[in-house]
């Protein structure tokens, strides 16, 4: 029961890290198409922030591991 | 559970195999590897550099050619001019010196000359008093020749006074 | 890429038909051994994933779980002196089964005195182990340095990192600073992208010369031993980067390196933060202090969980097959274990990146001068 628990729980954080990721990459196109140029720069910033929330997710994949 | 609860044992090993690496891949690779790629980096930079300077010391020595050249050229130029002048000026002084000497002549030529002429001159005027005489010893000669030469003198000297 | 695309489709067609025939034909074996399957054991699936996934005394190259060939690592305890003995003592052991059915097994001859349970040592307590009510093991463990699946694959990766970098470094000591060729060629533009674009982007033009080393190591060392990771057989398939231990020990790594190049201005932002009322600092202290410790935490949990995760992922859709006990599956499963492998080597080295180039933001921070 615990690990359905957790299955849920770890689901909900992909689909916010998901939601997150996606208007970060989202975000940078629309940058990256205004400004080509700056795409390096764009792409940094862009992992460093997906990273992050990332990393929020994946406490959350890891408290669901916790269930396991 | 126990997938997030670390294990003493591989953290002891993780640590002494990373801490050995970070040791001896510092010592033995990325610090050789690190100074080979900056003198590499440098050399090439050198090099860039090199052969910037290498162009701009080209550039200077053209300039600095074209430079000798153009003083060559003006130098040859001026004394082509001075040496024209120079040519100009030993014509003129020769001309004036011939034409100084040619009147110099003329002058000695001309006082000579006058001399020769006054010479002439007295000369003839001596020739021409003693050939006078002589005509006239002659004329005198021959007018007393005889008496009636003589009277006929006498008669017309005393004409010609009575002319008077 | 039209032609790449048919390519592509008719090998997934293939895959599919192969498994299906591959199928057909065991279906009439199935029935004959049926019960025979039934009374051996069901398969469990979280139970395989987590032993793929977590440490081993042993590596299991192949065959049965238990009749089939792996290699025994030594076990090393500090129990009252040095103990070191062949982890097939405990494989090879007695099984004895606790309060709760747990499993565990008691070692022969040298492990007489020690049990193995979920692949942890402990030692007995009048020969058996003890548990609490809820199935947790009271009784006391040994200090266990015993040379695990991990600790084998960390052993090779390291000796493979050696051979890399100290063949490059050979290169260039033979032939000079020279393009380089060969080993060096891979391995040099690497470097040259962890020295500029993570080192000296984020530590700056002056002090980043200092971490480069580091920053090499920890990128290179987390870089190959998740690709070894991803190799399914022998030489790889340890979780390593993927074990919370080893993510710890990097991210305090990074910790100590963040926390003692920290310059007057880093510490001055922590604990008299410029622009904040005297009595604010109170609340911000603290919160500063736990924000030194939550980045490298992040560090850790995000290395952990995005391997740990690619390699659960690659073995749920292997288990597929084994669930649904039909290889037929193969055809679906097969095809995306092998896309999330392709992912998962994409992920290896963004992991690595990630890692070397927030430390180098952590340390830049800590280095940063003064300008207002």
């Amino acid at each position: 029961m615990t690990g359905t628990v957790a299955a849920i729980g770890a689901g909900l954080a992909v689909v916010g890290a998901g939601l997150g990721i996606g208007r970060i990459g989202g975000s940078a196109m629309d940058a990256i198409a205004r400004q080509p140029e700056a795409s390096g720069k764009i792409q940094t910033a862009m992992i460093i922030a997906a990273a992050l929330i990332e990393g929020v997710a994946l406490f959350g994949v890891v408290v669901g591991f916790l269930g396991l | 559970m126990k997938l997030i609860t670390p294990e003493f044992g591989l953290i002891f090993w993780t640590g002494l195999v990373f801490v050995l690496l970070l040791f001896l891949l510092t010592k033995f690779a990325w610090k050789p590897i690190l100074n080979m790629v900056n003198a590499r980096e440098e050399k090439i930079a050198d090099a860039l550099a090199q052969a910037e300077k290498t162009k701009e010391e080209m550039k200077a020595l053209q300039a600095q050619n074209e430079n000798l050249l153009k003083e060559a050229r003006a130098e040859r130029d001026a004394m082509i001019k001075d040496a024209k002048e120079t040519a100009l000026g030993m014509i003129e002084e020769a001309k004036s010196k011939a034409k100084e000497e040619a009147e110099k002549l003329l002058v000695s030529a001309r006082t000579s000359i006058n001399a020769e002429k006054a010479a002439a001159i007295a000369e003839l005027k001596t020739q021409v008093a003693s050939i006078s005489l002589e005509i006239a010893e002659k004329v005198v000669r021959g007018e007393l020749s005889s008496d009636d030469k003589q009277t006929a003198l006498a008669q017309k000297l005393a004409e010609d006074i009575n002319l008077n | 890429m039209a032609l790449k695309s048919k390519v592509n489709t008719l090998m997934l067609t293939v895959l599919t038909v192969f498994f299906w025939s591959a199928s057909l034909g065991n279906t009439e074996n199935e029935e004959h051994k049926g019960e025979e399957f039934e009374l051996v054991e069901k398969f469990h699936v979280s139970e395989f994933i987590m032993d793929h996934i977590g440490d081993a005394h042993q590596w299991h190259l192949w065959g049965d779980h238990h009749h089939g060939t792996s290699i025994y690592l030594p076990i090393i305890l500090i129990d009252g002196g040095l103990k070191v003995f062949s982890s097939s003592e405990f494989y090879h052991g007695e099984e004895k089964e606790g309060p709760n059915g747990q499993h565990y097994i008691i070692g022969h001859e040298k492990g007489h005195e020690y049990a193995m349970f979920e692949e942890k040592i402990y030692k007995l307590d009048n020969g058996v182990l003890n548990f609490n009510e809820e199935g947790e093991v009271t009784s006391n463990r040994p200090l266990d340095f015993s040379i695990t699946k991990n600790v084998l694959s960390l052993l090779m990766g390291a000796a493979l990192m050696m051979v890399l970098m100290l063949s490059s470094a050979w290169y260039y000591k033979k032939n000079g600073a020279v393009a380089p060729k060969g080993v060096a060629k891979f391995i040099e533009p690497l470097i040259i992208f962890v020295r500029d674009d993570i080192a000296k982007a984020n530590i700056g033009e002056h002090k980043y010369k200092k971490y480069v080393p580091y920053l090499l190591t920890i990128f290179f060392f987390i870089w190959i031993n998740n690709l070894l990771g991803l190799i399914p057989v022998f030489p790889g398939g340890a979780n390593l980067t993927g074990n919370i231990a080893v993510t710890m020990f990097l991210a305090v790594c990074t910790l100590l390196v963040t926390v003692f190049s920290g310059n007057r201005n880093y510490w001055g932002h922590i604990f008299a933060t410029p622009g904040v009322p005297k009595p604010l600092l109170l609340i911000m202290i603290p919160i500063e202090l736990v924000g030194i410790l939550t980045k490298p935490f992040a560090l850790m949990i995000r290395l952990f969980a995005n391997i740990t995760a690619g390699h659960v992922i690659i073995l749920a859709f292997i288990c597929i097959i084994f669930i649904n006990e039909n290889a037929a599956w193969g055809g679906l499963s097969v095809p995306m274990a092998l896309f999330i492998s392709v992912l998962e080597l994409l992920v290896a080295a963004l992991q690595a990146y990630l890692f070397a180039m927030l430390s180098a933001l952590f340390i830049g921070a800590a280095v940063e001068e003064h300008h207002h």
